[in-house]
């Protein structure tokens, strides 16, 4: 009986689900699905390397500090980075008291209530705070930026495949669409004139959908001016801010690989003495007889 | 519940006689799990995965449980707060990233468990109860992942949530309301967040108990193994303790070890990166997924395409797939082949190595974009997986001339050592296998 009802329920599933198939595939071969422009001319991120890929890998303390710089002096008048606050930047090589002045120092103020009226004031930031944010509410990010809420980057680098690279190729992967072609030779507004960039976009071939809000950040060699004489090309600062981001989404990078290879070698001797252990207590059963 | 040849709890130690009189817990745990529960010696490596599965549901409430500490069941900040978690709180991204990855070990462990009890029919008689609680278990696991997975309250969770949720509003009439009787509201919010974290910490403990139950179940008849022949005497078992605690030692070793490379060094290839957005209900992701250990039944539910008659194909879709697990209930008595083993059926084997190809081609495609040529793949995957179960295995049960099998497990046992003891003697010169017939 269950049998029987078994056989009918799965002929029926089964049934349909060829009849959807047979139907799905005489539209895919009556109307090929069209190409979309993402599809043509997205690309994946460019190969760059960074001290901290790899098993072993660790940051570049020096490259976070200039990453810091230029995430200071570029980034942070529109993107807040709002899970990491000044004392973390002692994981940079900052000491307490650089950290304290970087924090009093900010050019973006912490919000607070003053102590004698109530009233809503602000302060400068102490270590304990996190960054401030450069915008009171989303409504005022969108008003002063064509509409566009510039992303908070604390993850920004765990939030996109490839984040490192994906930053690092953003920043340096603006392109004139005028004349664009990609690999194949296919030329952009030739073969989607609809796709035309919108006015107020800007044409990025790595972004998702191609067009993205955010002005080129990064424009010409030297807009930031390095302390350790790095020479700050456009190049160099956007690997240092896309290291610098790596950081921001996971600071315990480094603990956790140097925990990881501790905790392994102990499995490995573990489990390599519980192996030894079983074959021992199975000696005499393995044996034939 | 045991057989009459398992070994006798006797406490030597005063205290533990005393304990024994009062509280014979020390009697229960060495009758479960140790010495006194015959087991058959010829288990092989797939009968490590009930232990380990067993690990992992402790490593998940051992995690969560320090989770639960430091996490903010508020839609406002329950992202902050799991960052924080991250960042502040001591070894607290290896509390986080352990139970992330641990689910999907739970998840990987527990499937190799049901495709073991699968291909060697651990789910006929007299096990069948054994293999339904263990279904129960599966399922529970299912809704305990689902709910944990909405609490980081990221894009995907949030998404997530809402797509699964709506799943039942795919039921006629009633299944709107019943969405927003799940969700307390319209859309995911506050209360499906407050909701979810109490039944994600809740159900973990009623599948603590439904394992005692699948145990206790299992202990009845006793395991099976390879061989599906059932034991016969003494010589065909050996006690759990040491036996298989030692051969189980070593397997968690080795679990604990892939574990950690995942955890320590692949914490987020397992997750979606849109999770480290935060919750926004006014912007949908490109795509929704959910995570990997759901894809083969989220590509049935996308498989479904095409309206039948007056039921939409959406409808269908969900009927699908839950019909994808239910039908497992009925397996011990859709395949009714007296013989337990794949490896005694030939014909059998065939198709279970064609649904395991199948199952990770659904799989794939359930991680896929809902484009072709992905949903005309799991079209044809999802069929055959109907088919398997439903049509094909009780039709092989049927039909199907099954090989010789061996008298008892000793015999089996004898016979590979004797052969690997004459292949062994080859080269050698004076290497002697000395077979024998003796227990």
């Amino acid at each position: 009986m269950v049998r029987i009802g078994a056989f009918f329920v799965g002929l029926f599933f089964a049934g349909w689900l060829l009849v959807s198939f047979l139907m799905g595939a005489v539209a895919y071969v009556a109307e090929p699905p069209q190409p979309t422009v993402e599809h043509e001319f997205h690309l994946a991120p460019k190969h760059v390397s960074f001290s901290f890929e790899g098993p072993f890998g660790t940051y570049d303390r020096r490259q976070l500090q200039r990453g810091f710089q230029v995430f200071k002096e570029v980034c942070s008048a529109c993107h807040s980075l709002k899970f990491v606050a000044f004392r973390d930047l002692e994981a940079l090589g900052y000491n307490e008291a650089e950290v304290k002045a970087i924090a009093k120092q900010w050019a973006i103020k912490t919000p607070d209530v003053d102590p004698a009226t109530g009233e809503m004031s602000t302060r400068d930031p102490v270590p304990a705070d996190h960054f401030p944010k450069p915008f009171a509410n989303n409504v005022a990010a969108a008003a002063a930026n064509n509409n566009a809420i510039p992303p908070d980057l604390s993850l920004m680098t765990k939030a996109r495949h490839h984040g490192s690279a994906y930053v690092y190729s953003l920043i340096t992967g603006y392109r004139n669409q005028q004349g664009y072609r990609n690999e194949d030779g296919k030329e952009l507004l030739k073969e989607f004139p609809d796709a035309r960039t919108p006015e107020g976009l800007h044409f990025n071939p790595y972004f998702a959908n191609l067009n993205l809000a955010m002005a080129p950040p990064l424009t010409a060699d030297g807009q930031v001016t390095y302390g350790d004489g790095t020479k700050p090309t456009v190049d160099q600062m956007a690997q240092d801010v896309a290291a610098f981001l790596t950081w921001t989404a996971e600071p315990k990078l480094e603990n956790r690989r140097r925990a990881g290879l501790a905790t392994i070698v102990f499995l490995l001797i573990a489990t390599g003495l519980a192996y030894m252990a079983y074959q021992n207590i199975w000696a005499d059963k393995k044996k034939a007889a | 519940m045991s057989f009459p040849w398992a070994e006798h709890y006797t406490p030597k130690h005063p205290v533990m006689q005393w304990m024994d009189e009062k509280l014979p817990l020390p009697r229960l745990v060495y009758n479960a799990v140790g010495a006194g529960y015959p087991v058959p010696r010829n288990l092989n490596y797939f009968w490590n995965f009930g232990v380990l599965a067993g690990l992992a549901l402790v490593i998940q409430i051992v995690t969560g449980i320090i989770m639960a500490m430091h996490y903010g069941a508020n839609d406002l900040v329950a992202f902050a707060t799991v960052e924080q978690t991250m960042r502040d709180v001591n070894s607290g991204w290896l509390m986080r990233y352990a139970h992330a990855n641990g689910a999907s070990f739970f998840f990987i462990v527990v499937y190799l468990h049901i495709f073991r009890g699968l291909f060697y029919g651990s789910y006929k008689a007299p096990r069948e109860m054994v293999w339904l609680l263990g279904l129960v278990i599966f399922l529970l696991m299912m809704a305990t992942a689902f709910m944990g997975y909405v609490l980081p309250w990221g894009q995907m969770s949030y998404w997530g949530a809402k797509v699964i949720t709506g799943l039942f509003g795919a039921i006629p009439v009633v299944g709107e309301p019943i969405q927003t009787w799940l969700l307390g509201g319209f859309a995911p919010g506050n209360a499906s967040l407050n909701r979810f974290f109490s039944l994600h910490f809740l159900l973990p403990f009623v599948i603590a108990g439904v394992i005692i139950l699948h145990i206790w179940a299992l202990h009845i008849p006793g395991s099976s193994n390879p061989t599906g022949v059932e034991v016969k005497g003494p010589q065909d078992t050996v006690p759990f303790h040491p036996y298989y605690t030692a051969k189980d030692g070593f397997g968690a070793g080795v679990f604990l070890i892939l574990f950690s490379i995942m955890l320590f060094y692949a914490p987020n290839y397992l997750g979606h990166p849109d999770n480290y957005i935060e919750a926004n209900p006014l912007s949908t992701p490109a795509h929704i997924v959910p995570e990997w250990y759901f894809w083969p039944f989220y590509a049935i539910l996308r498989a479904f395409t095409v309206d039948f008659f007056f039921v939409p194909a959406k409808l269908l879709g969900v009927l699908a797939m839950f019909a994808s697990i239910l039908l497992l209930f009925f397996l011990p008595w859709l395949d009714n082949s007296p013989v337990r083993s794949g490896n005694y059926r030939p014909v059998f084997k065939k198709f279970f190595l064609i649904l395991v190809i199948d199952v990770l081609i659904l799989g794939y495609c359930g991680g896929a974009p809902a484009e072709e040529p992905y949903v005309m793949i799991s079209q044809v995957a999802a069929a055959y997986y109907f088919a398997h179960f439903l049509i094909i295995l009780p039709l092989i049960s049927r039909f199907e001339k099954p090989l010789p099998l061996p008298g008892s497990i000793t015999e089996s046992v004898l016979h590979r050592h004797s052969i690997k003891g004459e292949q062994d003697a080859l080269p050698g010169m004076g290497a002697d296998p000395q077979p024998s017939n003796a227990g």
